[in-house]
């Protein structure tokens, strides 16, 4: 109940918010959004932090720029397209990482991420340093025009809720109360028969497809795919985002992208664009000591306090 | 030799970097038996049990369920095989509710747990089965608490419930009654006796208590080796096993008295009773 209508507000907010708000932010924020709640599903649903998550989001990225570049498949062919390439290397990714835990876990992400980030950097369709610019946004299902700023927010927004939709069912379906029991009581799921390697490593390849399906729209949006999706900069950046959110809840991710996205462009624009990394930074460290749930969290133990 | 054992160990063996925690184990579990694996503090019971349940590989020996090699298994494996353990820290899913615990285990046999498209509510039809086995462990009361708002007890009898949920057909109880009050753990005990009623049970267990009041057959461990087998009388009565636990005594005979009363003196039983 209480979940419907959070929805409901979400869907009103969603189709809203550009009256009030610049479009292009909005994507920008959308794309994280999508992005972190891909990730959150497997921190916080998991309990697997991966540190190379951005190598999904770049992977659509550049698949999704260099089809839409070169070939004239439409922008929804392009994007799912770059989803299933970020499903493809995660289901290869997921299947080393998930045989160890912990930091193991993270560090062998991480590791296999920087191995892309180097082929991205040599390969010759990536456009190296440069990235691939003017990427063009063209015709969804070959008749509405993206380029208008409009069509393009609504369009992402679709993409935006399916994803989050699909986070959600399958945090709530049968395959999601044995991803909750292995992050509780991983030997005791293991004890009650379950191969717990099989059920991460689904949950990795869900959550790199929706990555991947992040990166894509975000390509579009910008119409530009580069080396910063890909960089091990963006994996943090995703961490930031889900924890200052809140891990573990279905809004957290949205709000957590929706404060990282405006603070640095709020920052950006100001004097204090130089000092970004060590705001952000800032922000993590407090984050971390004041509040560990996230915006969100905290926000949920309150009313639990008050009312 | 017309026993019919649920479980047999030939010549395991587990080395740790050299040192040799279990040493030429022979184990034979009679099927309906409850099996008592008992031994001081440092005996290897809990290795053993690790081995059992393969979450340890043994260095050498073979491992058999029902006659077939489960040695070299994996652990999901061998509990799709029937053979599911307990852990001496109470294993539930603490953010789960209570219903939920239980249903993880009914839901394996649904063949939809990798199904995420689907909506958790596919999985209520198994809520009464649910209820049905948390009102045998007397929690159906408890059925929409939070686990981790559960008295220890209680997690403990949860434990049981979601494991009688897979119907085993040889449960390895590692300590179940470990760090409990008295009345609790004369609950655990009885619901042990009550569950036992077609199946058979391994258990390892410090509170010698619960183990004369339990057990069938008893094997005691001592350094990593069997030191004798047999029933509660058996046992208590040999004098291997009171040095074992009370360490040497020097003519110090208590006729009469019953092995449980007589290891209750020594310390480390004490602990575990406490």
């Amino acid at each position: 109940m209480q979940l419907n209508k959070s929805m409901i507000a979400l869907v009103v907010l969603g189709l809203l918010a550009p009256l009030a708000l610049y479009p292009v932010f909005l994507m920008k924020v959308l794309c994280f959004a999508l992005f972190a709640c891909a990730f959150n599903l497997l921190l916080g649903f998991v309990g697997l932090l991966s540190f190379g998550h951005a190598v999904f989001l770049g992977t659509g990225g550049y698949i999704t720029g260099y089809l839409m570049s070169t070939t004239g498949l439409t922008p929804e062919i392009s994007i799912l397209a770059g989803t299933l390439c970020a499903a493809a290397l995660g289901a290869v990714y997921g299947k080393l990482a998930v045989k160890r835990e912990g930091i193991y876990f993270a560090m062998v992400t991480l590791a296999l991420a920087q191995l892309m980030f180097f082929v991205y950097l040599q390969a010759p369709f990536t456009g190296g340093e440069d990235g691939l610019q003017g990427v063009p946004r063209g015709e969804l299902f070959g008749f509405i025009d993206l380029s208008d700023n409009m069509n393009m927010y609504y369009f992402v927004f679709a993409i935006f809720l399916f994803g989050f939709w699909l986070v959600n069912r399958t945090i709530h379906s049968p395959f999601g109360q044995i991803l909750k029991a292995i992050r509780e009581n991983e030997p005791r799921a293991i004890s009650l028969g379950y191969n717990v390697n099989d059920y991460k490593w689904a949950a990795f390849v869900i959550s790199a497809a929706l990555a991947g399906m992040a990166g894509s729209t975000k390509t579009l949006v910008f119409q530009l795919a580069s080396l910063n999706d890909v960089h091990w900069h963006m994996s943090g950046e995703v961490v930031l985002m889900t924890l200052l959110g809140g891990m573990g809840t279905i809004f957290g991710p949205i709000v957590g992208a929706a404060s990282v996205v405006g603070i640095q462009n709020y920052l950006s624009g100001g004097e204090l664009g130089n000092y970004i990394h060590i705001i952000m930074g800032l922000i993590f460290v407090v984050c971390v000591l004041a509040f560990r749930n996230g915006i969100v969290g905290e926000f949920h133990k309150l009313l639990k306090k008050n009312f | 030799m017309s026993t019919d054992y649920v479980l047999q160990t030939t010549d395991l063996r587990k080395e740790f970097k050299g040192f040799t925690a279990v040493e030429d184990v022979n184990l034979n579990v009679r099927r309906g038996d409850i099996h008592a694996l008992i031994g001081p503090n440092g005996a290897g019971k809990t290795t053993v049990f690790n081995l059992l349940t393969k979450f340890l590989i043994p260095t050498s020996g073979k491992i058999l369920f029902n006659g077939q090699d489960i040695t070299t298994m994996k652990p999901a494996a061998i509990a799709r095989l029937g053979v599911i353990r307990s852990f001496q820290i109470s294993a539930v899913f603490p953010h789960l509710t209570v219903l939920e615990n239980v249903r993880v285990a009914l839901q394996r046999h649904e063949g939809n747990s990798f199904h995420f498209w689907k909506s958790e509510k596919v999985l209520d039809k198994l809520n009464d089965r649910a209820v049905e086995l948390l009102d045998d462990v007397g929690l159906a009361e408890f059925a929409n608490s939070k686990t981790v708002d559960l008295s220890y007890g209680r997690k403990r009898a949860l434990e049981i419930a979601t494991t009688l949920a897979l119907e085993p057909e040889l449960m390895l109880l590692d300590e179940p009654t470990q760090g409990m009050g008295h009345e609790d753990v004369d609950v655990v005990a009885d619901l042990i006796k009550r569950v036992s009623k077609d199946r058979t049970i391994l258990m390892v267990e410090h509170n010698l208590h619960v183990v004369s009041k339990l057990a069938d057959r008893i094997t005691v461990l001592q350094r990593g080796a069997i030191l004798t087998e047999g029933d509660y009388d058996t046992v208590s009565a040999d004098p291997r096993v009171r040095e074992a636990y009370l360490g040497v005594e020097e003519g110090e005979e208590v006729p009469g008295q019953s092995a449980a009363a007589k290891a209750s003196d020594s310390k480390d039983v004490q602990e575990a009773t406490a």
